[in-house]
């Protein structure tokens, strides 16, 4: 936190309505990121109980994006914050968004884990789904810890291992149309881990969201809609 | 990236960085950002303040862009007052005070011994902190710099000078009818519009504001600001002011002061919400001051 100096205003009401913002908002991406973990295994374990235990979390993540909110808004209302504190509080204002909606795509396939415990064959895609859940996971923890040390390196690793998932995302996919092209009655079973797959190419792409936001933060640089090539160029630019 | 102009060599950036940030060196010290524009109105080079034996600028330089308001910030003590009262001659008032290096509005050296002040301080007028009316009628305090310009001829001349002014100003509705009335028995708000108002009934080129809404309220300050956007349209403005978020709000360039050096000049938008120097960062932010 340091490095931006956050705590280091003459305010001391300030640097700890700052500390606190972050400290909440960390909170939120740790509660996530385990709603996803448990979410991915819910469903290659077919295991119901753990399905109800993401789903029951639901609440909690909508009820603390709201206070979030809430900090956030209190900051700008009394603070009036400039430079890095108004790029903090912007770039968590945002990736909050994305934390909540991460929550929700790790809901979906959790509800997808008990559709399919419901039904009497296992479909195929469980290898793929348990390898592009372990690179979303692996997206989410460096994405969260970039944030944590405002680390610039760590935002651009995700950024670039976005669209890695997203070819891995498109090989699945295509996997799986293949096997309902070999029996329609695979079909309706096939799209319970084709939406599951949809849900974590979703998360990953709100974790490189939330990375585009550290670079926001740390360097005071706009890369959304660029290309990887572009992004380094403007980041080593800087 | 090293920009030339004139025969002075700046440095956009010095090599020193940690985060982005530039961080201020001692034998370093240059001014970060752009310090220089295009269609400069005001031009200051290699400008140096000393009072008697202390030295309070060092070294600064300056475009100041037509029709653009400049504001200067910076902590009690930094020198932005002094260096835009060296703008129009203002320092020569006080005797200890010694100004040396070029201050050009546009081709002409106003910091040259042979300047006359008097027409100088028409063309660039200023405005204090405290509105300080003449203890004279509305009218006249409006119609006292035209008279001794020498402005009008005509009694009808003046009167316009005056009703201009006023709307200029913004004033003109709320003092319409009772322009013969005593200046001082004007709101706070309304006298310092009418000092405004003074001063651009010489038609000066800039206005110089020190301080212009630290002696009024929030809703003074609203109009005295939204005042000053307007007049960036016809008139040079350089602002000198505590409240940052008053720079952030009426300037279109803002200029950071620190110990009687230019740290950092950059367009507003830039400072105040990606500054490139850790000084300017640390001042906007209040993490000291």
């Amino acid at each position: 936190m340091d490095k931006l100096n956050i705590n280091q205003h003459i305010s001391q009401q300030y640097n700890s309505a700052l500390d606190d913002l972050k400290t909440e908002f960390l909170a939120l991406g740790g509660i996530v990121e385990q709603q996803i973990i448990k979410a991915v295994k819910s469903i290659t374990d077919v295991d119901v109980d753990l399905a109800a235990e993401v789903m029951a979390v639901e609440k909690e993540v909508d009820k603390r994006e709201i206070v979030l909110d809430d900090l956030c808004t209190q900051i700008i209302a009394r603070r009036q914050p400039t430079a890095s504190d108004l790029r903090l509080v912007m770039a968590i204002s945002k990736a909050t968004r994305d934390l909540e909606r991460m929550g929700d795509e790790a809901n979906k396939i959790a509800k997808m884990a008990i559709a399919i415990s419901e039904s009497e064959t296992l479909p195929h895609g469980f290898s793929e789904l348990r390898n592009l859940g372990r690179q979303v996971q692996d997206e989410v923890n460096i994405t969260l810890t970039a944030f944590a040390r405002y680390d610039v390196d760590m935002a651009l690793q995700v950024v670039d291992k976005d669209e890695e998932i997203d070819r891995e995302y498109a090989t699945a996919m295509r996997e799986l149309i293949t096997y309902m092209m070999e029996d329609p009655r695979n079909i309706s079973r096939a799209m319970s881990i084709i939406w599951s797959l949809r849900s974590l190419e979703r998360i990953g792409d709100h974790a490189g969201n939330i990375s585009e936001q550290v670079i926001y933060l740390v360097k005071g640089l706009d890369i959304r809609h660029k290309t990887a090539d572009e992004v380094a160029e403007q980041v080593s630019q800087d | 990236m090293t920009e030339i102009k004139g025969d002075i060599v700046v440095d956009q950036k010095t090599t020193m960085t940690t985060n982005n940030k530039v961080v201020l060196d001692g034998d370093n010290d240059k001014t970060v950002g752009e310090p220089f524009v295009e269609n400069a109105k005001m031009s200051m080079r290699h400008v140096n303040v000393f009072y008697g034996e202390k030295q309070a600028i060092f070294d600064v330089n300056l475009d100041i862009a037509s029709n653009q308001v400049v504001a200067m910030i910076g902590p009690s003590g930094c020198g932005k007052s002094t260096f835009l009262r060296c703008l129009n001659r203002m320092n020569d008032t006080i005797s200890i005070c010694r100004v040396d290096g070029k201050l050009f509005l546009e081709e002409q050296d106003i910091n040259d011994k042979k300047m006359d002040v008097v027409p100088l301080r028409a063309r660039v007028g200023m405005v204090f902190q405290k509105p300080n009316p003449f203890p004279k009628s509305i009218y006249d305090n409006v119609a006292y710099g035209p008279r001794i310009h020498g402005l009008a001829d005509r009694r009808s001349d003046l009167d316009e000078i005056v009703e201009t002014s006023l709307q200029k100003a913004g004033l003109w509705d709320e003092v319409k009818d009772r322009l013969h009335q005593p200046g001082i028995g004007l709101s706070g708000g309304q006298q310092q519009r009418l000092c405004i108002a003074r001063t651009i009934a010489v038609s000066p080129e800039v206005i110089l504001m020190d301080e212009p809404c630290s002696a009024l309220d929030p809703i003074a300050t609203a109009k005295i600001e939204e005042l000053i956007d307007e007049l960036s349209q016809n008139y040079t403005i350089a602002i000198v002011t505590h409240s940052m978020q008053q720079a952030a709000r009426v300037s279109h360039r803002t200029a950071y002061f620190h110990l009687g050096k230019l740290i950092e000049v950059n367009e507003t938008e830039k400072v105040f919400t990606n500054p490139d120097h850790s000084l300017t960062e640390a001042y906007i932010t209040g993490r000291f001051g």
